[in-house]
């Protein structure tokens, strides 16, 4: 029977080696050392590192991508040069190249990879936003948190950023407040984070924590220190002048040490705090009422009760 | 127009630019108050006092902000008040500071800051007498603050009497004034350590922080510490 048109005018399928055969070949096992050493030796030195349970999250998260990532990107680098090794045009080859038809196994599996992988990353980065203990992940959870961890009474720590310093209460302890941040291990921290003027953001980087400082708003962030250590803390919006310097150190210290030293702060500062404001979620700054009495006494009128009168301060 | 003449146009064309593009960047951009140098001679990291001189006044008559709170540093060759806030002095050194205050009172945002921390002995001298906090809400007793955050340093400066007539021409020589003295060590560590002023009173700006808040020369500034 002789042959249809058709298929009489089909270029015949180039022939030769099998190069998706030798590309996988050199892939996996290029991709499995490459997973091992990701695993083993990279990942536990990846950011923010291990000082508490949130940055342990995050930690893990990040370990994930790597290995996620690291295959598909080795699959790209060894295609590419592959194909430049392969594929190149050889000397006095004029011709054009075989024409290509769609594969439909290769393109249902790059698909359906991808999507796993992507829909994969959606569930689990969902997941990883409530975990570690369902708290939220280190996370700035607005005022009405949502996931809260489980067991016990965190630690209140409220953090004041105003330019440029931040600040810290301790309601639990009279409400004292100081430029010093210390922290229990293994025992639930509650932060509540406001400001007193413009946005910052309360950045504990080795803590896994960061929670925009809003004024006149209650941003809560739940953290549960694994290890004892030391940690740095930095603004994380563009607050002014000396934003950059807006910076301090803390320290996450035994159980026994924090209510130490909690106890001997609090009866240091016992007269300090008896003129701050009462404890507060938020603080309204800007109106004060003792210094009406004070402008009053002065002769001055005109600011009822905010710093500068009502129209005033104004935009530049 | 000849070749030559428009070659020569051209070349004066484009240097004209060019030297206002540089004016600008240096007179704008590049600017910065002077550094007044304390403790010249004194050797670093030994424990040695060198003595600072500053003043806050209400206004600053003496640049183009004359409505600007402002401080001044006193040169210690000449004894001379110069608008600036840059000073520099040796690292490891006992600075024994006095500072005049001439401005009035403004509350602090955050009371806390009316707290002295960070000075040998945990104190500072009002007018000679030792004082340890000043209650900026309930008396209006504050009018600026000296702080260098980085070394926890916090000094809550003591306004005159509300109903004081305060000096009006910079630098203030004579008037109703408060003096701070207080002593702290400067870091080992050479380095810029920046200072400022805590209570909101850069007044016409967004929450008080603007203008003078934000300007060196104004009401913050550095403290080069040099080894």
């Amino acid at each position: 029977m002789a042959a249809s048109p058709t298929e009489a005018t089909r270029p015949a399928e180039p022939t030769g080696p099998n190069h998706g055969l030798r590309i996988f070949l050199i892939w996996l096992p290029v991709a499995v050392v490459a997973e091992l050493l990701i695993w083993l030796v990279l990942g536990p030195h990846l950011p923010p590192g291990n000082l508490t349970d949130q940055a342990h999250s995050q930690q893990f998260d990040i370990l994930m991508l790597f290995v996620l990532a690291a295959p598909v990107m080795i699959f790209v680098l060894t295609f590419f040069g592959y194909s430049l090794v392969a594929f190149r045009q050889r000397e006095g080859d004029d011709e054009d190249g075989p024409p290509i038809h769609g594969h439909t196994g290769i393109q249902a599996t790059w698909i359906t990879g991808t999507a796993v992988i992507v829909l994969f990353l959606a569930a689990f980065g969902t997941y990883e936003l409530a975990w570690p203990g369902m708290a939220g992940a280190g996370a700035g959870e607005g005022p009405s948190a949502i996931w809260t961890p489980k067991g016990g009474t965190p630690l209140q720590i409220q953090v004041i950023g105003q330019q440029w310093r931040f600040t810290y209460r301790y309601p639990q302890y009279g409400g004292f407040e100081t430029t010093a941040l210390y922290l229990p291990v293994d025992q639930p921290v509650q932060f509540n984070v406001t400001s007193l003027d413009v946005i910052h953001s309360f950045w504990a980087y080795q803590l896994g924590v960061k929670a925009d400082a809003n004024p006149g708003v209650n941003n809560i962030a739940f953290v549960t220190a694994k290890n004892t250590g030391k940690f740095v803390v930095r603004c994380n919006e563009l607050c002014g002048l000396w934003h950059g310097a807006m910076t301090n150190g803390g320290t996450v210290v035994s159980q026994a040490a924090f209510q130490a030293w909690a106890t001997k702060t609090e009866a240091q500062l016992a007269s300090v705090t008896a003129q701050l404001p009462p404890y507060s979620l938020v603080y309204d700054p800007t109106v004060i009422p003792e210094i009406n009495k004070a402008m009053a006494k002065a002769g001055i009128a005109g600011a009822n009760g905010y710093y500068y009168p009502p129209n005033d301060p104004a935009q530049p | 127009m000849s070749l030559p003449a428009r070659v020569v146009t051209l070349l004066v064309a484009f240097l004209a630019v060019a030297a206002g593009a540089a004016f600008l960047v240096v007179h704008y951009f590049l600017a910065s108050p002077s550094t007044v140098a304390f403790g010249s001679g004194v050797m670093p990291n030994t424990g040695a006092t060198v003595h600072v001189v500053m003043q806050e006044d209400p206004q600053n008559t003496v640049s183009t902000h004359p409505d600007w709170v402002s401080y001044f540093i006193q040169d210690p060759k000449t004894g001379q008040w110069q608008h600036t806030t840059i000073f520099s002095v040796p690292a490891g050194s006992k600075i024994d500071m006095t500072i005049y205050g001439y401005d009035g009172c403004t509350p602090l945002r955050n009371p806390y800051f009316g707290y002295v921390t960070g000075t040998i002995g945990g104190y500072a001298n009002v007018d000679g007498k030792p004082t340890k906090s000043i209650n900026s809400w309930s008396g209006c007793n504050v009018g600026h603050t000296f702080s260098i955050p980085s070394i926890n340093l916090n000094i809550p400066m003591a306004t005159p009497s509300l109903t004081a007539n305060l000096c009006g021409t910079s630098p203030c020589t004579s008037g109703p004034h408060r003096t701070l003295t207080f002593s702290f060590m400067t870091p080992r560590k050479a380095g810029t350590y920046f200072w400022q002023c805590r209570v909101p009173c850069g007044g016409g700006f967004v929450d008080g922080f603007g203008g003078p808040m934000q300007t060196l020369g104004f009401m913050t500034g550095n403290m080069e510490v040099v080894s």
